[in-house]
């Protein structure tokens, strides 16, 4: 592979992607005095932590409601469907009070209550005393809450000079012969070179892969490169069969229209002009947790009373709020209705449609970051030098089903979090072990055969029959024959790679190259998320399964991991669900039925 | 007379036309800029014909379409398709805007699209930002603040002082605004154009910054910020509608009364 000119870095800590985890991580790193690279295939503020709207979850009690991390602990849980770990979930709603409100004192420009306080929005599945009446604890920049947090989240890693290399797509992990990581290797896009990162800690910031679906609320960026590069060092991956559907994607479009719209007082309607979510969340409503809304539309939907001329959507209706109220507190969604449907929001409904929006499934970690996989009997043996947070992490905060603000919160504490581990485990300084010469040439292989890649199936062709076939078949309902057809389908889709083509040859911003490379990594994510889908046989949280309607704690209360080899070939197994809590501090939550 | 000659690859040559074989008679012919720095070519236009009864309806779904489907060696960036993460940025139609909120049926006839102006090419549609950026960090765009606030508190904001900052901190660095100022193509290697002085002006107005001072002496010079002639482009183009002349008047503003 002399072809290729490597230039080689050493740091500390290699950080994987900039969105908000990885901005966070990298600004706790350097902040410490780590000598860190933040590698990412986008410009920081590209990032997809940019879209996020409504939200970020912390228990601040700015509104005067008494509301505790306590509560917000037991509504992650509930939210998760009892498959979220209670030690992570405890650390994370705790975490929540100091991290949000650092991130006011980074300067995220916070909406503001009249107090002077930062202003919090009530939100899906967040309630007060356990359930009892919705409590308000998103904290919002008006509806564009992500854009805020990445762009100050930015600001802070210029003010600490952080050392970023923007558009470099990283190829594969650096792993040596212990199976320990090393760093990565990375192409840059600008001009066609390879780079080799050594790090003591490789950090995965990496984000979803939400476009392994047709119609999803993610950037085209979501392609999950984390991952998949996880599945090729030989690491499973957590919880995949577990995508979110957000409730309200623009019909068509796909976009997304923010929880927090109905946070403050939206509301669905079928073709019957009823408010249907009051039949099945008799308490929370509009505001139950996003796999309960999205069941809803659907069996609304199908049950004949959707809207439009074939009556396959549901309207959202804002029009009854007051215009000042719109224009200071969803001013965003204001604007992106009009553009991707033509809706005046103060005057119409909006069309909108369960669409794909979330990864709760990636890297099994603990909470302090750290990857973990399953060896013999222990379950949480740490892959020396190996980190993951964000979407890309299965900590697991989410379980079966995020509840919303809780993406941006988790982000934001596990970056921190994995900031403060790497400067407890990481030597400053400290020298690098010689790599074999083999490592780096294996993944070039790979590369140079997608450069030269002369198929005639186009990147294009094969990604949107992969699309499809989980649309379908991985969708919000799901059956033992669909998905025993959908496996079937990605494994032709996937053996269907062999035969692409690329046009560009060229070294230079290939995004040809690149789509190949991501289109790869997507589809080893599809056969692990289809195949983790049709081993798990009951219905939790967004796994819903039309055989298997009922949740089987006794058989199904662990996380299902899964491996993929070279070949293709799944192989599967599990980790025990963490139902101890982190401290005394509070009680582990019982399993209990679960009623919004 | 003096000879001169235009730089090198300044001249844009017709390039290919790729005609669509259809019944359709919903068609549109799309006319864009193609340069790549791996032979010694001048830029050219190649143009492709879509049926638009088989596109979404975003310039940007029309570009996606192209690559797609017909030439998949066309380079531009793109991300979040909604508006956003500003990468999708280039010169449509004759305007600067993002692609992805700009709509194929306001567009009469052929649709030609260049990269962002006055920016070096990389390829086809992707500009170099990066001397753009270091403008942005130039001005120390992060929250500077002498008194910290108490531990484990939020600084206080009313909700007037919070709206002053409304209409500067959305920007999304999609730089449309300063390659549409005439200003900032003859002298946007010392004058810092609209998008960062917007993000200038953003912290100056943020009642939880201190350093205002500070900030106006580094912009009281004749170039970084007196180069801006209220020729209001940047206003024209935002993609986001908002108002950087506007920031920039104030900037002025602030600098006149503390004389």
């Amino acid at each position: 592979m002399s072809e290729y000119e490597i230039i080689d870095h050493e740091h500390d800590v290699v950080v994987v992607g900039a969105g908000g985890a990885g901005l966070r991580a990298t600004l706790g790193m350097v902040s410490g005095g780590l000598k860190t690279a933040c590698i990412t295939k986008v410009f920081p503020t590209r990032s997809h932590t940019v879209a996020a709207q409504g939200g970020i979850g912390a228990a601040l009690n700015n509104m005067g409601e008494n509301d505790s991390w306590q509560f917000h602990m037991y509504d992650t849980i509930k939210g998760s469907d009892w498959l979220g770990d209670q030690d992570a979930i405890e650390y994370m709603c705790k975490e929540a009070i100091p991290s949000v409100t650092e991130l006011e004192n980074f300067g995220v420009p916070f909406s503001r209550t009249d107090d002077g306080e930062v202003y919090q929005r009530p939100f899906g599945g967040h309630t007060l005393d356990y359930g009892k009446k919705m409590a308000r604890r998103a904290c919002a920049a008006a509806d564009r809450t992500g854009h805020a947090i990445l762009h100050t989240l930015y600001q802070q890693c210029l003010k600490h000079q952080a050392e970023f290399f923007v558009e470099y797509i990283a190829l594969d992990l650096l792993m040596d012969d212990n199976g320990s990581c090393v760093g990565v290797l990375a192409l840059c896009m600008e001009d066609g070179k390879i780079h080799r990162f050594r790090g003591h800690q490789t950090v995965l910031a990496t984000g979803g892969y939400g476009r392994v679906y047709f119609s999803c609320t993610s950037a085209h960026t979501c392609t999950g490169d984390g991952n998949a590069m996880v599945l090729r060092a030989g690491l499973p991956l957590q919880d995949m069969e577990f995508v979110q559907f957000h409730p309200t994607g623009v019909y068509g479009a796909g976009v997304l229209i923010t929880e927090g719209s109905r946070g403050e007082g939206g509301y669905l309607t079928n073709s019957e002009g009823e408010r249907f979510m009051e039949r099945y969340a008799p308490t929370a409503k509009d505001l139950a947790s996003r796999d309960v809304v999205s069941r809803s539309m659907t069996i609304e939907i199908n049950e004949g009373r959707g809207v439009g001329p074939n009556k396959d959507h549901i309207f959202m209706h804002l029009e009854h709020i007051d215009p000042a109220t719109l224009h200071m507190r969803l001013p965003g969604i204001s604007e992106t209705a009009k553009i991707f449907c033509g809706v005046d929001v103060t005057k119409e409904p909006i069309p909108v449609l369960p669409t794909v929006h979330y990864n709760m499934g990636g890297i099994p970690t603990n909470y302090h970051g750290e990857v973990v996989t399953r060896k013999g009997n222990d379950q949480n043996a740490v892959v020396s030098g190996l980190m993951a947070i964000g979407e890309a992490a299965c900590v697991s905060v989410h379980g079966a089903n995020r509840l919303g603000t809780n993406s941006l919160l988790d982000i934001v504490v596990f970056g921190r979090a994995a900031a403060q581990r790497a400067l407890k485990t990481v030597q400053k300084g400290s020298s690098h072990a010689p790599l074999s010469k083999s490592v780096t040439d294996k993944i070039l292989a790979r590369l140079d055969k997608m450069r030269h890649a002369n198929g005639d199936v186009s990147v294009g062709e094969i990604r949107n029959s992969m699309q499809n076939a989980m649309q379908k078949h991985a969708a919000v309902f799901r059956s033992n024959s669909s998905m025993s057809e959908g496996v079937k389908k990605v494994d032709t889709i996937a053996s269907s790679l062999d035969g692409v083509g690329i046009k560009d040859r060229s070294m230079i911003f290939n995004t040809d190259l690149v789509e190949a490379l991501e289109l790869e990594n997507l589809m080893q994510q599809a056969i692990v998320t289809i195949k983790s889908a049709e081993q798990r046989k009951e219905s939790r949280g967004a796994h819903s399964h039309e055989d298997f309607p009922e949740r089987d704690d006794k058989e199904w209360m662990k996380h299902t991991i899964m491996w993929l080899n070279n070949k293709m070939q799944t192989k599967v197994d599990y980790r025990d669900v963490h139902l101890n809590t982190l401290t005394n501090e509070v009680a582990s939550v019982p399993p209990a039925a679960r009623v919004y | 007379m003096a000879e001169f000659a235009l730089p090198k690859h300044s001249k844009v040559v017709k390039g290919i036309d790729y005609p669509l074989d259809t019944d359709s008679t919903n068609t549109r012919k799309v006319n864009v800029y193609r340069w790549s720095p791996d032979d010694d070519e001048n830029p050219r236009l190649d143009s492709y014909t879509i049926d638009l009864d088989k596109c979404g309806p975003m310039v940007l779904d029309a570009l996606i379409k192209i690559k797609q489907e017909i030439d998949s060696s066309l380079t531009f960036r793109r991300s979040c398709r909604e508006g956003i993460c500003g990468s999708c940025s280039m010169n449509i139609d004759g305007t600067n805007t993002l692609a992805c909120l700009k709509s194929i049926e306001d567009i009469e006839g052929e649709i030609n699209i260049y990269p962002l102006p006055h920016m070096e090419v990389v390829k086809d549609l992707v500009p170099d930002l990066s001397k753009a950026y270091e403008q942005l960090t130039s001005i120390k765009p992060w929250l500077q603040s002498n008194s910290n606030p108490e531990e484990g508190k939020s600084r206080k904001q009313t909700p007037n002082q919070r709206e002053k900052i409304d209409g500067l901190w959305e920007c999304v660095l999609c730089f449309s605004c300063s390659t549409s100022c005439p200003s900032y193509w003859w002298n946007g290697d010392k004058y810092l154009g609209p998008a960062v002085l917007l993000q200038a002006y953003r912290w100056i107005a943020d009642s939880r910054d201190e350093n205002t001072n500070e900030r106006l002496d580094d912009l009281e010079d004749s170039f970084k910020l007196y180069r801006c002639h209220t020729i209001m482009n940047c206003t024209k183009t935002c993609p986001k509608g908002l108002n950087p002349a506007k920031a920039i008047g104030e900037i002025k503003k602030l600098q006149l009364e503390r004389k």
